[in-house]
């Protein structure tokens, strides 16, 4: 038997942008696991064991040993199975994918997360926020891109996974505020990239819908908070 | 013709900046020649260079190789190691092992340091102590980390204890000049007071952080702009 058919657990929800990435990681590589799904509201045992310094999904499981934080997950599951590398070869352009993958991470998604969290004016701020974190990822598309489909050229690459998560969610933000951000009159590389990475066989049959996604937020998480009194 | 890894590299760093020095240390451990250039103002007159190499957030360190900026600096560590691929490896071979220092260096830069300096910072007593309570259980589980370790790399220093450099320093320092309880006292952390003793024993590391007297006069004047800050909030 390969290796790519070892014993591989990953715990995690279908709506999580982080666990996403992991499932799209696996996909690419071919690699058969066992998806352990969290009930909301409710942390498994074997969560809470295995990530007893986050608690948080996605934990993957390998050989019963449990590897946590999404991108840590992608960059194991590129150096221990078999199939198309995820991370670029040469040493500038990995550290290129992982600058990205960082931005996503430290700033674009505290910005579209917590967009739910105000009101008004503060709403405007975030969108813009939004759009311009997209505008520079367009910028960073052409350029890591070299005319081809990925951030990874031909095939999907680390900054393609680590984006691939928060697609369904920015449309979820262009349906709940009315909004477009994925513009292709302003930003046409991003969107072109966007139909690419939904019919990517390693992405199609997982990537949630946008009204699953917002039916899921208002069946678990209630309608968003009310503004602070004055 | 001179390869890749020989040509020039500049770091654009800040004496204070813990970040710059954990880079600093890296290409120092691993015998790499770099002109360091410092930002001597970061939140008034931030340098053209630094502008021009890290545009998306403005700020140190910034690692330039042959003209190409990199930032970030867990992302510079990692670039570093494999560029210059000579001892000492930052980063373990063992693919499980690599996960686990990628995850603890996530864990100390994003969770404890931010903890540490915040109990730092902070003027009332009760905040001081829910800062402390916070800073100390991140660092429970760094010292779960070291058990039957000499560094966080095992045998050698790698690329945790270098990220980590800063909270063996806070450990040595704070206690000495600051009369203040460090958060993570020898008594509570037995583990990480014998690693920060090794740590701060080779001089590549102790080097390159600043004098006691330095780091003492910059802690004073966080805690006065803290207390004044506070005061003039109520």
């Amino acid at each position: 038997m390969g290796k790519n058919h070892e014993e591989v657990q990953l715990i995690g929800t279908w709506v999580s942008p982080f666990v996403f990435r992991a499932r799209v990681a696996l996909n690419l590589k071919s690699v058969s696991y066992e998806f352990l799904e969290e009930k909301v509201g409710a942390k498994s045992d074997l969560l809470l064991k295995s990530n007893p310094v986050h608690k948080k999904i996605p934990v993957l499981i390998h050989h019963g040993k449990p590897i946590c934080e999404s991108l840590v997950i992608v960059q194991y599951i590129d150096e221990v199975f078999d199939g198309v590398k995820i991370l670029p070869e040469d040493p500038y352009d990995r550290a290129i994918h992982r600058f990205w993958a960082a931005f996503l991470d430290d700033k674009f998604f505290p910005a579209l997360k917590t967009i739910r969290m105000v009101q008004g004016e503060e709403v405007q701020k975030k969108l813009v926020e939004i759009k311009e974190g997209l505008a520079l990822l367009d910028e960073a598309l052409v350029k890591l891109s070299k005319g081809k489909p990925f951030f990874g050229g031909d095939q999907l690459g680390y900054l393609d996974i680590a984006l691939s998560g928060f697609v369904a969610w920015i449309q979820v933000r262009e349906k709940t505020y009315d909004v477009k951000l994925i513009d292709e009159s302003i930003i046409p590389n991003l969107a072109a990239w966007v139909d690419s990475l939904r019919a990517h066989p390693a992405v199609k049959d997982i990537i949630p819908t946008a009204d699953g996604l917002i039916e899921w937020v208002r069946v678990n998480l209630g309608p968003p908070p009310a503004p602070a009194a004055n | 013709m001179a390869s890749i890894k020989e040509e020039e590299v500049k770091l654009i760093g800040n004496l204070p900046s813990m970040a710059s020095r954990k880079v600093e240390i890296a290409l120092q451990l691993k015998g790499i020649k770099y002109e360091f250039l410092e930002e001597h103002d970061l939140k008034h007159n931030k340098s053209p260079e630094l502008l021009k190499y890290n545009p998306v957030h403005k700020k140190v360190p910034v690692l330039i190789h042959s003209g190409r900026p990199i930032a970030e600096s867990l992302v510079i560590l990692e670039y570093i190691d494999e560029t210059w691929t000579q001892e000492p490896a930052l980063l373990p071979s063992d693919p499980y092992e690599r996960a686990s220092a990628r995850f603890w260096s996530k864990f100390i830069d994003d969770k404890c340091y931010p903890a540490v300096r915040k109990y730092l910072t902070l003027g009332s007593e009760t905040e001081v102590e829910s800062a402390r309570a916070e800073a100390q259980e991140g660092l429970q589980f760094l010292e779960n980390e070291l058990k039957g370790k000499k560094y966080f790399g095992g045998e050698t220093i790698g690329m945790v204890d270098v990220v980590a450099v800063g909270v063996a320093f806070w450990q040595q320092t704070l206690e000495e000049i600051m009369q203040m309880e460090p958060a993570n006292s020898c008594q509570d952390f037995p583990l990480l007071c014998a690693w920060a003793d090794e740590l701060l024993g080779c001089s590549v590391i102790s080097d390159n952080l600043p004098s006691k007297d330095k780091f003492s006069s910059l802690i004073q004047s966080r805690l006065q702009f803290a207390a004044a800050a506070s005061a003039a909030s109520k």
